[in-house]
């Protein structure tokens, strides 16, 4: 464990432990969109600004990347903090204005609309690489990735082709903090348009109905150590509690 | 050529070389760097080959291919030495004289001497050139002298005579209190101390630890890397041995920018010739010290030259920065110690260990020590590559090495430290050069580039420019770079044409706060240099811009119109002939008449008409 001082509070922590997530833990409200407990910090976003006092320097940096250790001074909400990040939010409200869950942090942030005008291609999408790391750190499938760089960066299969490796799990969609991505369902098949993917859907033994991609099943059934009885995939959920 | 074994050895080659090279009476250099190659120097030399062959001279006079001289503006250079006469602009067809006259006559020829273009004095010996007078190259000088291609050349004007000299009596952490006393700072831009990174890499804990020259220039128009690596590769080596030496590194990378093929072509052989030397490899000079290094090729992206993004690729990954917490020193490669030092860094090193550290100390000031290399480019006379102690003012560096503004214009402002360096006005041309001072202004060193302007450069055009080349050389990943230029970069190219709205400066500023605040490395932390160095220096220029709809330097083509004085034309058609878009109508033996709405505004006619009377407005 460590001690680290928070807006001035004593607060502990684990070593090593990122300051975002310190600070989480602890009730501090750091708005943050590229961070996800469960994945590897990006810094890409740059909404969880904070100044950190190591020694005798005093540094504006992301907390996310930063790692906690003993004696640290954090502050989270100094006017310069406070305008960077209001800063940050306005371009991102540029970039995605018709993400909900943008608009709602940006309210929470008091930013209620942005200066800028952005009405270019990228299609809502932040760049954060969320999508990116969740399939390739989650998921082990790792389809994604960025390509080129400045503002001419996104995100897409290797080459803009379709991911045959993708398993239409679904992942990419579920963290997208943008809404930029969507998936859909037919009878037939599931769509996942910016990626251009296109996979059969299993049909449950019982109810005959669509209920998950055949790639997916294929990669679970040969995917971790201790692979579940192929017989539990063969109906849906619902069915198969049913028993 | 056998191996060297021992420092002994070394010595004694060296005394055997130099004693030959003694008996040379006659040299000729000829400078074979890129920007004289453009020129076909090597036809040059192939034409003395010739000329001497001919006159049954080749056993008498020594030719030699040497890298970039720096008086690029003058360029191709031919010396002849004895006497270091300098001949300008050389072609193929002048080599006959030059034999006929200097090697055998020992005449000078006047008209390929330097010709001051203030006054048009001649100037025969190098040395004397102005260019050359106010410098002190302590790392260029050799570049002159010396074939790239020939270690032999080197050991015999001294080379690895400081590798043999730390080998033979210092310590590692003798190497490491020298580096510390001389104040040596790093070249690459930021100006940290070199002792102080080096001591914590040679006390970080752990047997395997690296040594990597970053020579990832990408500055545009800056060159002073590549010339040393084209023109002097074993000095840079040399200082490389000597900091993996004085480190405890057994491997050592080169990180050399994709489009340095000449760069790339000497540094292999010179790797390869100090290896057969014994200079590199199992045993260095027969002492237990082992050390290996190679080349590693860039992949074309600028951020490359940034510490962390270059670890990353060096280890195949993209090139992206990465979390600043991360002391390089102690964490590098594959996380392990890496001491990372410019190619002008690691070029001072054998100079400090020769001459010693308080020797070095004494050029440039407390702070600054030392001599630093600068491309001088832009609207000076003498463009170049100039060396010269820190502290040196910027105009001594513009209009005594530089020969002043081109044409008799008026001095504007000049930019330091690359893309994003700041532009200073000439208020400042009575400041020392050196990191901190430029950085107090809100400019800063960088690797050395120097662009000079003249009243004919538009301050918004040049914030404009300098934010298209950073926004396509940011990698992306922060959303503070990544936007905060593009956006930038938007309102500027409003403002040059003229849709730009007053306030939108206040925006502009605090997009140039953000993205030097927000930022996570060097290329966004500075990237707004030109933006708000332009704002606080020249923001008439933006009002006038912006409230008056004009560019007062008649650059930014949505606000300027050509006009013809119907006076001063007499009709002569150039401007009719040049024109792309036929935009000058009438006969020919009258003055024609401009048809705005066709006109593109490219400036042609401006540039072309003999009598000045197509004007700006």
């Amino acid at each position: 464990m460590i001690n680290l001082t928070i807006d001035g509070k004593n607060y502990k922590g684990e070593k090593g432990e990122n300051l975002l997530q310190v600070g989480l833990n602890n009730g501090f409200d750091i708005p943050h969109l590229c961070y996800h407990e469960n994945l590897s910090p990006y810094g890409g976003c740059r909404l969880c600004l904070i100044e950190v006092t190591r020694g005798e320097r005093t540094t504006l940096t992301t907390s996310c990347t930063y790692p906690g250790e003993e004696g640290l001074q954090v502050k989270t909400s100094t006017p310069q903090v406070l305008k960077a990040r209001r800063l940050m939010m306005e371009i991102i409200l540029a970039l995605a204005p018709s993400s909900s869950h943008i608009q709602s942090l940006a309210g929470k942030m008091g930013v209620e609309r942005t200066p800028f005008n952005y009405q270019k291609e990228g299609e809502g999408c932040i760049k954060c690489g969320l999508c990116v790391r969740a399939c390739e750190e989650l998921v082990g499938a790792g389809v994604l990735t960025f390509s080129h760089k400045g503002p001419q960066r996104k995100v897409e299969p290797p080459f803009g082709e379709e991911p045959k490796n993708c398993i239409g799990c679904g992942t990419c969609v579920y963290v997208c903090p943008a809404g930029c991505l969507t998936m859909e369902d037919t009878p037939q098949e599931r769509k996942i348009d910016r990626w251009k993917r296109r996979m059969e859907m299993k049909t449950c033994q019982k109810c005959h109905q669509p209920y998950m991609p055949t790639p997916q099943i294929e990669y679970i059934l040969k995917g971790p150590p201790d692979p579940p009885p192929e017989k539990w995939l063969s109906c849906c959920p619902i069915c198969r509690r049913k028993g | 050529m056998k191996r060297l074994t021992s420092i002994t050895d070394l010595e004694k080659l060296q005394k055997d070389l130099a004693l030959r090279r003694k008996g040379e009476n006659l040299l000729v250099t000829l400078c074979q760097g890129t920007g004289c190659k453009a020129y076909e120097s090597h036809k040059i030399y192939e034409a003395f080959e010739k000329e001497l062959n001919a006159r049954n001279l080749r056993e008498k006079v020594s030719l030699r291919s040497t890298g970039c001289h720096g008086f690029c503006e003058q360029g191709p250079l031919a010396v002849i030495f004895t006497g270091e006469i300098c001949y300008c602009r050389v072609k193929a067809e002048d080599i006959p004289e030059i034999v006929e006259k200097t090697l055998i006559k020992g005449e000078t020829v006047e008209r390929l001497l330097f010709q001051d273009p203030e006054g048009g004095k001649r100037y025969a010996r190098e040395e004397d050139i102005p260019f050359y007078r106010h410098q002190e190259r302590l790392l260029l000088g050799q570049n002159r002298l010396l074939d790239p291609r020939s270690i032999k050349d080197y050991i015999a004007q001294g080379g690895y005579q400081a590798l043999g000299k730390v080998l033979a009596e210092m310590t590692p952490s003798e190497v490491v209190e020298e580096v510390k006393k001389s104040n040596l700072r790093g070249r690459g831009g930021a100006g940290f101390p070199t002792g102080i990174k080096w001591e914590t890499t040679r006390q970080a804990p752990g047997e395997e630890k690296y040594v990597v020259v970053n020579a990832d220039e990408g500055d545009p128009g800056a060159y002073m890397d590549r010339s040393l690596l084209e023109g002097n590769p074993h000095l840079v080596l040399e200082g490389l041995i000597i900091g993996a030496y004085a480190m405890g590194a057994k491997k050592g990378f080169i990180f050399l920018r994709q489009e340095y093929p000449l760069a790339l072509e000497n540094l292999r052989l010179a790797l390869k010739e100090a290896r057969d030397y014994g200079l590199l490899g199992e045993n260095i000079l027969g002492t237990s010290f082992s050390f290996e290094a190679v080349t590693k090729r860039g992949a074309g992206a600028f951020v490359t030259g940034e510490s962390s993004a270059l670890v990353a690729a060096i280890q195949g990954r993209v090139g992206e920065p990465g979390p600043k917490h991360i002391n390089t020193a102690l964490q590098g490669i594959g996380g392990k110690p890496t001491a990372l030092n410019n190619v002008e860094t690691w070029a001072n090193i054998p100079r400090i260990l020769e001459r010693g550290a308080s020797w070095y100390a004494s050029l440039g000031n407390r702070e600054n020590t030392g001599t630093k290399i600068f491309s001088l480019v832009g609207k000076v006379n003498n463009t170049g590559l100039i060396e010269v102690p820190l502290g040196t003012t910027l105009k001594t560096i513009i209009f005594d090495i530089g020969g002043g503004i081109k044409g008799g214009k008026k001095f504007k402002a000049v930019q330091t430290g690359g893309p994003s360096g700041g532009c200073l006005p000439e208020k400042y041309l009575d400041l020392p050069v050196d990191f901190d001072r430029l950085r107090e202004l809100g400019s800063m060193m960088g690797s050395g580039g120097m662009i000079v302007m003249d009243e004919d450069s538009c301050m918004v055009d040049v914030a404009r420019y300098f934010m298209q080349f950073l926004k396509e050389e940011s990698c992306g990943k922060c959303i503070s770079c990544r936007e905060g230029i593009n956006m930038m970069y938007d309102i500027l190219e409003g403002i040059a044409l003229g849709k730009g709205r007053e306030e939108e400066l206040e925006l502009l500023e605090e997009l140039a706060w953000a993205t030097h605040k927000a930022s996570l490395c060097g290329l966004g932390k500075t990237a707004a240099n030109p933006v708000t160095s332009t704002l606080k220096y020249f923001r008439q220029e933006y009002l006038a811009h912006l409230k008056e709809k004009r560019c007062p330097a008649g650059v930014c083509k949505a606000l300027i119109s050509y006009t013809l004085d119907q006076e001063k034309c007499n009709g002569c058609g150039r401007c009719q002939k040049l024109c792309p878009v036929k935009a000058l109508e009438g006969e020919r033996g009258s003055p024609p008449h401009l048809n705005h709405p066709l006109c593109i505004k490219c400036g042609i006619c401006f540039e072309a008409c003999p009598f000045k009377a197509i004007y700006v407005q």
